[in-house]
């Protein structure tokens, strides 16, 4: 916490600014230069720093309000990570995550509580994210302990009734125990839970990757007519880059603790200019069978470098078909590409390639 | 619960999930949904009762929570009813030894040394011609009392420290595990050998002092492996989210999901501090004559057990009841405690 | 490598007639506490030398303990098969004897597991476990079975191959691993490979190089391929038939092509349009409704009516056999059958 005091909003100025309205299309979080940096220590009694696991290494972007911004990448790639760090749960090495204009990165105290109701996360797995041990009425009510201004004590009870019945599950369930339910019906109860403080920014790491193909549709359609009856903002992380194009109005792409590239749905899923997210486009198995013989794909060599050790300039450069001397050397910016820019082309937006150029890798327009 | 079927698979292959047909009947759709502020309640259409499970739930205008919940399951669990009533009866046995018995335990009278059971003295005699069955009854108390309060004490520590040792890490935890390292590097025999003979007093509360000082670290271990267990579970992420404080989440999240390892340990624990205790006594540095208690009498009994058995078998037939007796009761309280099982 | 091919093929000894495995009716239940889970209830499908049939099924479909109980490693109890055959180059897997079977598997017939990680030992070298299958099975030397070692993975596209037969299974990435587990099932050339959920751990771009080194390895050696999946593009990218399962039943079975393009089951169906398409963005996906059932308590008649946009009566009350599916002018259609009393409907309607 070396930074200058100016530099850190204080408690007032954050809970002055959870309660400013937002604007549909402003900026409600945004993200600058973020770092994780986890330390990789030597030694049991006397520990010695021997490096960092640079799980997230200078992200930047911003969160619109009302949009879903999808976050795709392979693990490995931060995005876990870049979740927990914008929920608070891990502090950021470096950088700022400006939530209506007021850095919360350094937040605490009545602050970070004032943001907690503000934002939420729903979590990957349905079966480790609720306590066994508590009934449904308990876990979903548990908001409203923490935060006792959001419900009188009295209508607690209701609350959480009718929250069961916005997620569509079946009020009267409120003394049952998790393990009485189905994957599905535990992912509506964790998004019952994220829902009671009625938040504005819900934050979904891979929501329906533990779920059976046939309840991951109902899932995604709740999550939508939730989005659009409280004006939610969604970061909705996912490695499944169909439900992530379904779901999103932007996408952004990460690997290895970078943002690689970032635009709407459109532009990156028909208009990929950075290489890694070509390859991932075109790795994604496609469920239609007709034409797969004459499909190019685009098959990386090698693995995921250490996140610990990652390649100097372009940390693709490794597997990268067109690495040249210059993407060892200079590390490319997440910007408009030189030779897009200024073009009113749908492959002009944010790629960090030294040697952007527009593929349709997935021939789906 | 009984009316409320909880669906256990146990050995079901590929997918464990559970079954209520129709929780979700109709994904409501946008239109219904699209108009309605939070906590509106107009719209009944997918919670009306839809299945015989739902009309079943007759509690339903009660909230539980897990503790009411592991009651109502222990009052009707036979374990936890004969355990309860073995421990309320060695209780009153060891309060008001006087009810069970009117003799006293130390007038003695060598000329029935060893004899067997007769009447009016069903469990015979000691070496010293004492009643074995008043020495039995009046032993209870100095036996129960250094098995329930040495594991109170040592269970009560032990989880403590782990428990602070798993949640915090860091120094904390290396400063509680290497302390705990210590005390379990010290032989409980030695160690007792030493300590217990240079404290001059010879009270029950010094053997339990000195068993909860030597016993707290295998619970602390066991305690500090269930809570960074637990600690790492998503539910607790999510609290944290949601912006629980340090006390909530140990108390409402960890605990109650890392206790189950240390009621196992504990209750076992309570069987060896008894056993301990007689140990200890054997050796002449726990508890001394007169003092009465289970440990002093099966010690003495074990030279003499071929000749008289029933001086060895009737203490330590009580003492196998009482540890038996905490176990179960172990067991059904840790049961209870999972929703799981029920 | 054409040499083995060849030998591949006659050692199987595979006709158009008598295919390289066929399963008859087969059963498989779980025994537990709360009652008998019924997991698998009458499954039949065939594989040939050189196909691939993908079992396609949700959790709890019976996708997976069918294929244990054809490799014969399914954990008993809980589990028994209860009935059928499992014809493997014409001979009952099912009489043979324990030690018999045992045979059988690694040197015929080989799995390659979802987790590679759990499934290597992690205290002994990789070199050690592959060379292991030529010690057991062959009686190679030590030396030779290292040799064998490498050669094996460099097959399996593991750079370094010298170096790395030294190394842990945990200094290996996800991907590296999965090779690994192939090279290992690979390793005594059998003729069938039950790859169950091969690529489900990997990355996206991990899994296309997995799946396309399993498709090359089972052209080369003309193996039969059985890949068990919920993954509807890894289906559509490598399967020749696919077998769609749904509490413990074949629902449909058709080649990969008119499955995709004209689905007979109306579960079949729910889930290809449940997949997310470009044209429906913005729009709500369709979902099939409800749950998967419990498998102590399948549902009576067809076990898809609770959650079937197109159930009748005799839904509920009739298990619907595996029709025959046919075009509207009664054309066969080869390969093709359909367990609903109302495929017409499904297929033309």
């Amino acid at each position: 916490m070396a930074s200058p005091v100016s530099a850190v909003p204080t408690e007032d100025a954050i809970e002055a600014a959870v309660e400013k309205p937002v604007e549909r299309g402003e900026p409600i979080l945004q993200v600058r230069d973020l770092e994780k940096h986890f330390p990789l220590t030597q030694g049991i009694l006397i520990k010695k720093q021997v490096g960092a696991v640079k799980a997230v290494d200078g992200v930047s972007f911003d969160l619109y309000q009302g949009e879903t911004l999808g976050i795709v990448g392979e693990s490995g790639c931060g995005k876990s990570t870049l979740a927990k760090v914008l929920m608070n749960l891990e502090r950021a090495t470096a950088g700022q995550v400006l939530y209506k204009g007021e850095d919360i990165s350094k937040a605490s105290g009545r602050a970070l509580k004032a943001i907690r109701r503000n934002i939420q996360m729903v979590f990957q797995d349905p079966y480790t994210s609720l306590n066994p041990r508590m009934t449904v009425g308990d876990i979903i009510g548990e908001p409203f302990e923490i935060h006792p201004e959001v419900a009188p004590k009295g209508d607690r009870r209701k609350a959480v009734q009718d929250l069961l019945d916005v997620v569509g599950l079946n009020p009267e369930y409120i003394n049952r125990y998790p393990h009485q339910f189905s994957g599905g019906q535990r992912q509506r109860i964790g998004i019952a839970r994220g829902l009671a403080l009625k938040p504005e920014v819900i934050i979904a790491d891979e929501p329906v990757s533990a779920l059976d193909v046939s309840v991951q549709a109902q899932v995604i359609n709740l999550l939508e007519q939730l989005q659009n009856e409280f004006n939610l903002s969604y970061m909705f992380i996912a490695h499944d880059l169909s439900i992530v194009r379904h779901i999103s109005d932007r996408v952004g792409v990460m690997y290895l603790g970078r943002m690689v590239e970032i635009g709407s749905d459109e532009e990156i899923y028909e208009h990929p200019t950075h290489p890694y997210t070509q390859a991932l486009l075109s790795a994604v198995p496609v469920p239609d069978p007709s034409g797969r013989e004459g499909r190019e794909r685009i098959i990386l060599s090698g693995d995921i470098p250490s996140p610990a050790n990652p390649p100097s300039g372009c940390r693709f450069r490794t597997r990268c078909w067109k690495a040249q001397e210059k993407c060892a050397i200079d590390v490319p910016l997440l910007a408009v590409p030189e030779v897009f820019r200024g073009q009113d082309t749908p492959a002009a937006h944010a790629s960090a390639c030294h040697f952007a150029e527009d593929v349709d890798v997935v021939g789906a327009s | 619960m009984p009316d409320q079927q909880p669906n256990k698979h146990n050995g079901v292959p590929e997918d464990s999930s559970t079954e209520l047909s129709s929780a979700f009947p109709e994904t409501p759709t946008l239109g219904a949904m699209g108009a309605q502020p939070l906590l509106d309640k107009e719209d009944l259409s997918h919670s009306a009762p839809q299945s015989a499970e739902a009309v079943g739930v007759t509690d339903r205008e009660v909230a539980r929570s897990l503790w009411q919940d592991a009651w109502r399951e222990l009052r009707r669990n036979p374990v936890f009813l004969i355990s309860g009533v073995l421990i309320v009866l060695l209780l009153l046995v060891a309060i008001w030894p006087g009810l069970f018995d009117s003799t006293s335990p130390l007038s003695c009278d060598l000329s029935k040394s060893q004899l067997g059971p007769t009447s009016g003295h069903p469990f015979g005699f000691d070496t010293q011609g004492c009643d074995v069955y008043a020495r039995t009854i009046h032993g209870a108390r100095a036996s129960i009392t250094v098995g329930v309060f040495a594991t109170a004490g040592a269970a009560l520590l032990g989880t403590l420290m782990g428990g602070l040792a798993g949640f915090f890490g860091g120094w904390i935890d290396a400063v509680i595990s290497r302390i705990a390292d210590i005390f379990f590097g010290i032989p409980i025999l030695l160690g007792g050998l030493v300590f217990l003979s240079v404290i001059p007093s010879q009270s029950i509360w010094v053997v339990v002092g000195f068993i909860v000082v030597l016993g707290w670290p295998q619970i602390a271990r066991i305690a500090r492996g269930a809570v960074i267990t637990a600690k790492q579970q998503d539910y607790v992420t999510a609290a944290q989210a949601l912006g629980a404080g340090n006390s909530r989440m140990l108390l409402r999240h960890i605990m109650p999901n890392a206790l189950a390892p240390i009621i196992v340990v504990a209750t076992i624990a309570l069987g060896t501090y008894i056993s301990l205790e007689a140990t200890l006594s054997y050796l002449g540095v726990g508890l001394k004559p007169p003092t009465v208690s289970w440990g002093i009498d099966i010690s003495s009994a074990a030279d003499t057990f071929r000749n008289a058995p029933h001086m060895l078998l009737f203490p330590a037939g009580a003492l196998c009841i009482t540890i038996l007796a905490f176990i179960m009761l172990g067991d059904a309280v840790r049961d209870a405690l999972d929703p799981k099982l029920r | 490598m054409s040499s083995t091919a060849v030998s591949a093929r006659a050692k199987t000894g595979d006709t158009e007639e008598t295919p390289l495995l066929q399963v008859r009716d087969l059963h498989v239940e779980f025994r537990t506490r709360d009652g008998v889970a019924k997991a698998v209830n009458g499954v039949n499908y065939s594989v040939r030398a050189g196909e691939t049939l993908a079992i396609l099924g949700e959790s709890g479909s019976g996708k997976s303990v069918s294929s244990q109980a054809v490799m014969g490693i399914l954990d008993s109890p809980p589990g028994f098969v209860t009935g059928g055959e499992i014809l493997f180059k014409g001979r009952d897997l099912l009489k043979l004897s324990n030690e018999e079977r045992r045979k059988v598997r690694g040197a015929q017939m080989a799995m390659v597991f979802q987790d590679a990680l759990s499934s290597l030992n992690p205290v002994h070298t990789v070199g050690t476990q592959l060379g292991e299958m030529y010690r057991v099975h062959k009686g190679s030397s030590k030396k030779e079975a290292k040799l064998k070692a490498v050669e094996l993975m460099e097959r399996v596209g593991i750079p370094g191959a010298k170096e790395r037969v030294n190394q842990y299974p945990h200094q290996f990435s996800g991907g590296m691993r999965q090779r690994v587990m192939i090279a290992m099932a690979l390793a005594l050339e059998p003729d069938l490979i039950i790859a169950d959920e091969p690529t489900t751990a990997l990355d996206v771009t991990v899994q296309a190089q997995v799946m396309e080194l399993l498709g090359d390895l089972q052209r080369e050696y003309d193996m039969g391929l059985i890949l068990i999946t919920h993954d509807l593009g890894v289906v559509a990218d490598v399967a020749d038939k696919i077998a769609v399962m749904y509490a413990g039943r074949i629902v449909e079975t058709a080649p990969v092509h008119e499955l995709y393009a004209r689905p007979a089951h109306p579960y079949t169906r729910g889930l290809l349009d449940s997949i997310p398409r470009l044209d429906q963005k913005g729009q709500e996906l369709y979902a099939i409704k409800g749950l998967p059932p419990n498998l102590l308590r399948i549902p009576s008649g067809c076990a898809f009516n609770p959650r079937c946009p197109m159930a009748q009566d005799i839904c509920r009350s009739e298990v619907p056999p595996l029709h025959a599916v046919t075009e509207e002018d009664g054309r066969p259609l080869p390969g093709r059958g359909s367990a609903c009393h109302f495929w017409k409907e499904t297929l033309h309607g």
